[in-house]
């Protein structure tokens, strides 16, 4: 239990309970924001500081097998980029993928306090558990490669949509996942068993199944509303990156009908091509998906924001990694898990005076300037595909200073700007108020953690408290203070203490009869023992287990004890 | 035997980088063995049958009789007060142990380095310098229609590997497992593997670099000279005919074992094999890994590359991660005579390292931790008997493809665990430095400090 704090005279952004820049003290206890607490509380006097809560990522990739392979294969990108240890904390080397250790330290550095790794294999959940482990202060989670899953393809096929269901509720459980993502949906057959191909279309049929991604898709889509999760199932749409992919974005969305889905880094799905032309260029289409995403209150999508520089493309999607790597012909690590996904990693920089890169860098900020509602269209660079996480504070500045955006895109590529609608909302810029929205509260409301992104009483005591500064990039990378779970981690600057975060996923109820449908085929096509698969409760040192919305009815009609 | 039998199922065996995890132990709690283990290997049935407990000192000082608690003591004294120190092992031990491993390192800015570097360190390396096209064992059990075998010998070092996983294994895709694979062997000799191939190639000792470029040329479409055969052994029609299997198949598979890595040419071959898996993606689906020894091998290159970035040989001494094999890989320092001390987990290099490294390792304080007395426990300062990880121990463990399994101890050891003992040490070493030692000077002006 962490003692009293009051922090006195900031002025204090906190969306979620609609307080915008006024100044007012915020109170904490026990590790939670409090009404009030007693005057001989210790203060931190925040006059002339912006106080917002911590921020929390919906989309990065920190922890797990992929991420520990794109590590491995970048020995360069660590030693221009070292971390010192000090007396409370451990060293580590940094680049576009940290070691785990400062990972932690940079995101709580920037007034982070919760990130949720956004793929990860079903057989990767205990390795990425393992690594969460050592990823300290923030609080975590990540969300579990369902879309390419052979068994779950067999009862779709089958028609079993009830035991679909169930499989489903065990795989959230047996790896204490938070929400079921779908990447690149059928791919993975056309990858492993067709030599390297891909899908393309949403109504092909899916390699040596009688199914097709749209019905994947549908499936998924449903399922995932009917357990009632807390985020609804995460998905990054097939073609990612490839001209024209537009229209099968918008058909994505479609097939949602009205359910909640989240789309994710949707910057990589709103490209057109060049009108009469056959050439390969692509355009922007940020305006037809924004339209369709402001007008759907069902679905919310991150950006995925491209940022220019060193960047790491890791993918579930692994065909695409393959073409990427064409264009670069460096390093490239291919990795395929048995009947649950493919995995592509290739290292790769972002240049603004190439068409492409330009045109992306564009498109992710029209994507956010077009946006009616920053509560759905929520910031991401898709860390690391897009770009580091320790871009932020520049993108944030990109977002809030028309004139500083004018000067960035000077230096782009003009015929991709031509391309792309930035020029036409170049009068917009976002207010302190909605990047709260767009960088903590947003998120936390689309994740259904109702303890993050806001100030409430009750809510957890994730505080971050900025000096403010005419240069945002400036104001954002260093927060003086950073508050996690009422503990004052970092201190005019510094760090004061280690701590270790919370583990946040879901345990949908299920019938535990389904296992008997799963565990024969574990027996014949898997290579790890049915019963040491499900990831045991000790692999989670402080866990969160976030109730779907059945559970919290449950417990709701239950008088508290 | 006893009455008192436990029946342990789904058990995992450590010994060697297949790590199985579908033993059925049958346990006498009364004498602390095992006295069968169904499914396992005759490696494997080698390895529960020696581990039961022996009646040995909890630890060793200066060779006398001690407590744990008093080796912890006499440990920590060493690491705090040494300047260059070097942790070294880790292969045979669990996750859990290895964090704490690297944990000590950090702290009290030495080198960290595990006997990947003197096994697949140079695959490490190459993997580094281009990638590779890897997969889980299954995918290779489910869908590998060509496996090729180079440089190993799995009949006799990792017997599963056939059965399990990669020849006879039925899967998805190999509803016949053996009549469905083609199965190619590569070797400088024959061996007991020898017989389970389709085809094997017996390329001349030390040309295994030769023979894997010419089969990348003639992937891409490239003219080989006839020659070929007289420097490798290997006719040019017989490259053909694998080449045009490899660019047929539907789902082909590459591994390799330490005849290619700890040979001639080292991490080029590694780089080479790598290479020509992810040349043949250009035609079809192809993987390719290396045949992990150790039974917790992978999960420490894993561990090491989460908490530093780098995979082994990685030196703390200027208060961050730095990677650099030859100079912090132990085999160097310690032939260098570089250490000031050492801190030895789940491995024995005074029985395996070069003399010049042994003769160091006499010279210098060296802590040992291990199951077994060794040759390294033997000339140890400290020694702890510990208690054998999958057998006594529970924690997390790496198959050779990356995936972590949980094990299942049989039954209690007295010893304590590697983690519960390195887990001492750093916190009597932390209390010996006041918290992390930081560099003097700060080592951000680029200047070693030790």
């Amino acid at each position: 239990m962490t003692s009293a704090l009051r922090i006195v005279n900031g002025r204090v952004y906190d969306p979620a309970n609609g307080v915008d820049g006024a100044v007012r003290d915020v109170c904490i206890s026990g590790g939670r924001i409090v009404a009030d607490v007693p005057p001989d509380a210790r203060r931190i006097d925040a006059t002339g500081m912006v106080v917002m809560p911590g921020g929390v990522d919906i989309h990065c990739h920190i922890a797990g097998p992929k991420v520990n392979l794109a590590r491995k294969v970048q020995p360069e990108d660590h030693r221009h980029d070292v971390h010192l240890r000090t007396r409370v904390t451990r060293s580590g080397t940094g680049g576009t993928v940290p070691s785990t250790f400062t990972t932690g330290y940079r995101y709580a550095a920037l007034g982070y306090t919760a990130a949720m790794e956004a793929a990860v294999t079903p057989l990767g959940a205990r390795h990425t558990l393992e690594e969460f482990h050592d990823t300290p202060v923030i609080d975590k989670g990540f969300f579990v490669l369902m879309g390419n899953n052979v068994l779950m393809y067999r009862l779709l096929q089958e028609g079993r949509h009830e035991e679909f269901r169930q499989t489903l509720a065990w795989w959230m459980s047996a790896t204490k996942a938070y929400a079921p993502k779908l990447v690149n949906p059928g791919g993975d057959e056309f990858w492993k068993g067709q030599r390297n191909a891909n899908v393309t279309r949403l109504d092909q049929q899916i390699a040596g199944f009688d199914l097709t991604p749209r019905k994947v898709i549908a499936e998924f889509i449903e399922a995932g509303n009917e357990l009632g999760l807390p985020h609804p199932v995460h998905i990054h749409c097939n073609n990612l990156g490839h001209t024209g992919n537009y229209q099968t974005t918008l058909d994505t969305m479609r097939i949602a009908e009205g359910r909640r889905a989240h789309i994710t880094h949707i910057q990589f799905h709103s490209y057109g091509s060049v009108a009469g032309k056959s050439g390969d260029n692509p355009t922007s289409k940020a305006h037809e998906i924004s339209e369709y995403v402001n007008t759907h209150p069902n679905i919310s999508a991150d950006v995925g924001a491209v940022m220019f520089g060193r960047s790491t493309s890791m993918t579930a999607d692994a065909p695409l990694a393959y073409m990427l790597r064409r264009f670069g012909g460096g390093k490239w690590v291919n990795a395929d898990t048995e009947h649950e996904s493919g995995c592509g990693i290739v290292p790769f920089t972002y240049q603004d005076r190439i068409y492409t890169n330009a045109l992306q860098w564009a498109i992710g900020l029209e994507l956010f300037l077009l946006s009616d509602d920053p509560w759905r269209m929520v910031f991401s660079t898709d860390h690391p595909n897009g770009g580091s996480f320790m871009s932020y504070p520049r993108l944030i500045r990109l977002l809030m200073d028309s004139e500083f955006r004018k000067e960035q895109m000077a230096k782009v590529n003009q015929q991709a700007l031509e391309h792309s609608g930035l020029r036409d909302c170049a009068s917009r810029e976002y207010s302190l108020s909605e990047i709260a929205i767009i960088t903590r509260a947003g998120p936390a409301r689309l994740l259904g953690l109702t303890g993050k992104g806001h100030l409430g009483v009750g809510a957890d005591a994730d505080v971050t408290i900025y000096e403010e500064d005419a240069d945002k990039e400036k104001m954002f990378s260093t927060p003086r203070h950073v508050i996690k779970d009422g503990e004052p981690v970092i201190e005019d600057h510094e760090f004061r203490a280690e701590h270790e975060g919370r583990v946040f996923h879901v345990a949908p109820d299920y019938d535990p009869g389904i296992e008997q449908v799963i565990e024969p085929f574990f027996e014949d096509y898997y290579t790890i023992r049915f019963a040491n698969y499900a990831v045991a409760d000790r692999y989670i040192r402080h866990p969160q287990t976030v109730p779907t919305a059945p559970q919290a009815a449950e417990a709701g009609a239950v008088p508290a004890t | 035997m006893g009455d008192n039998i436990k029946v342990v199922a789904d058990a995992t065996c450590t010994f060697c980088g297949c790590v199985c995890d579908d033993m059925v132990l049958t346990v006498d709690l009364d004498q602390k063995r095992i006295t069968k283990s169904e499914n396992a290997c005759v490696l494997g049935k080698a390895w529960f049958k020696e581990h039961a407990i022996e009646e040995r000192p909890f630890a060793l000082v200066d060779g006398r009789e001690a407590t744990t608690d008093e080796g912890v003591e006499a440990a920590a004294q060493i690491l705090a007060n040494a300047r260059f120190p070097v942790v070294y092992g880790l292969s045979d031990t669990t996750c859990e142990a290895q964090k704490v491993a690297v944990a000590i390192a950090d702290m009290v800015g030495g080198c960290l380095d595990t006997t990947t570097s003197v096994c697949h360190g140079p695959t490490g390396i190459a993997f580094q310098s281009g990638g590779e096209s890897t997969a889980s064992l299954g995918e290779i059990k489910n869908r590998a229609d060509l496996v090729v075998f180079w440089g190993g010998n799995p009949a006799e070092a990792h017997p599963r590997l056939f059965t399990r996983y990669a020849v006879t294994a039925k899967g998805m895709y190999t509803p016949n497992g053996r009549k469905d694979r083609t199965i190619v062997l590569v070797d400088v000799r024959r061996t007991p593997s020898t017989p389970v191939a389709d085809i094997f190639l017996q390329v001349k000792p030390r040309t295994d670099f030769e023979v894997l470029w010419a089969l990348r040329a003639l992937v891409k479409g490239r003219k080989i000279d006839p020659s070929i055969e007289q420097r490798t052994g290997v006719s040019l029609a017989v490259l053909e005919d694998l080449v045009d299997r490899m660019k047929r198949c539907r789902y082909g598979a590459l591994l390799f074992g330490m005849g290619l890595t700890m040979n001639r040419g080292r991490h080029f071959n590694a780089g080479a094999i790598l290479a020509l898996a992810t040349d043949l993606n250009e035609f079809t689906h192809f993987v390719a890994k290396p045949v992990r020894g150790h039974g917790n091998v992978t999960g420490a290159d894993n561990v090491v590359s989460w908490q530093t970035g780098f995979p082994f040989g990685v030196n703390f001494s200027r208060g961050y991660p730095r990677f650099n094999p030859g100079e912090f890989t132990t085999a160097d320092l310690l032939s260098r005579g570089d250490a000031d001390a050492a801190l030895i987990i789940a491995s024995d290099p005074a029985s395996n390292f070069p003399k010049a490294a042994i003769e160091h390792l006499k010279r210098i304080p060296v802590i040992n931790l291990d199951p077994k007395l060794t040759h390294t426990g033997r000339l140890a300062r400290v020694s702890f008997t510990t208690a054998t990880y999958g057998i006594n121990v529970p924690g997390t463990v790496y198959r050779m493809d990356d995936v972590p399994i949980t094990l299942r101890p049989a039954f209690d050891s007295p010893y304590p665990s590697d983690e519960q003992v390195l887990t001492a040490i750093r916190d009597r070493v932390r209390e010996l430095l006041g918290g992390n030692r930081v560099p003097a000077g700060e080592a951000l002006a680029g200047v070693a400090v030790s």
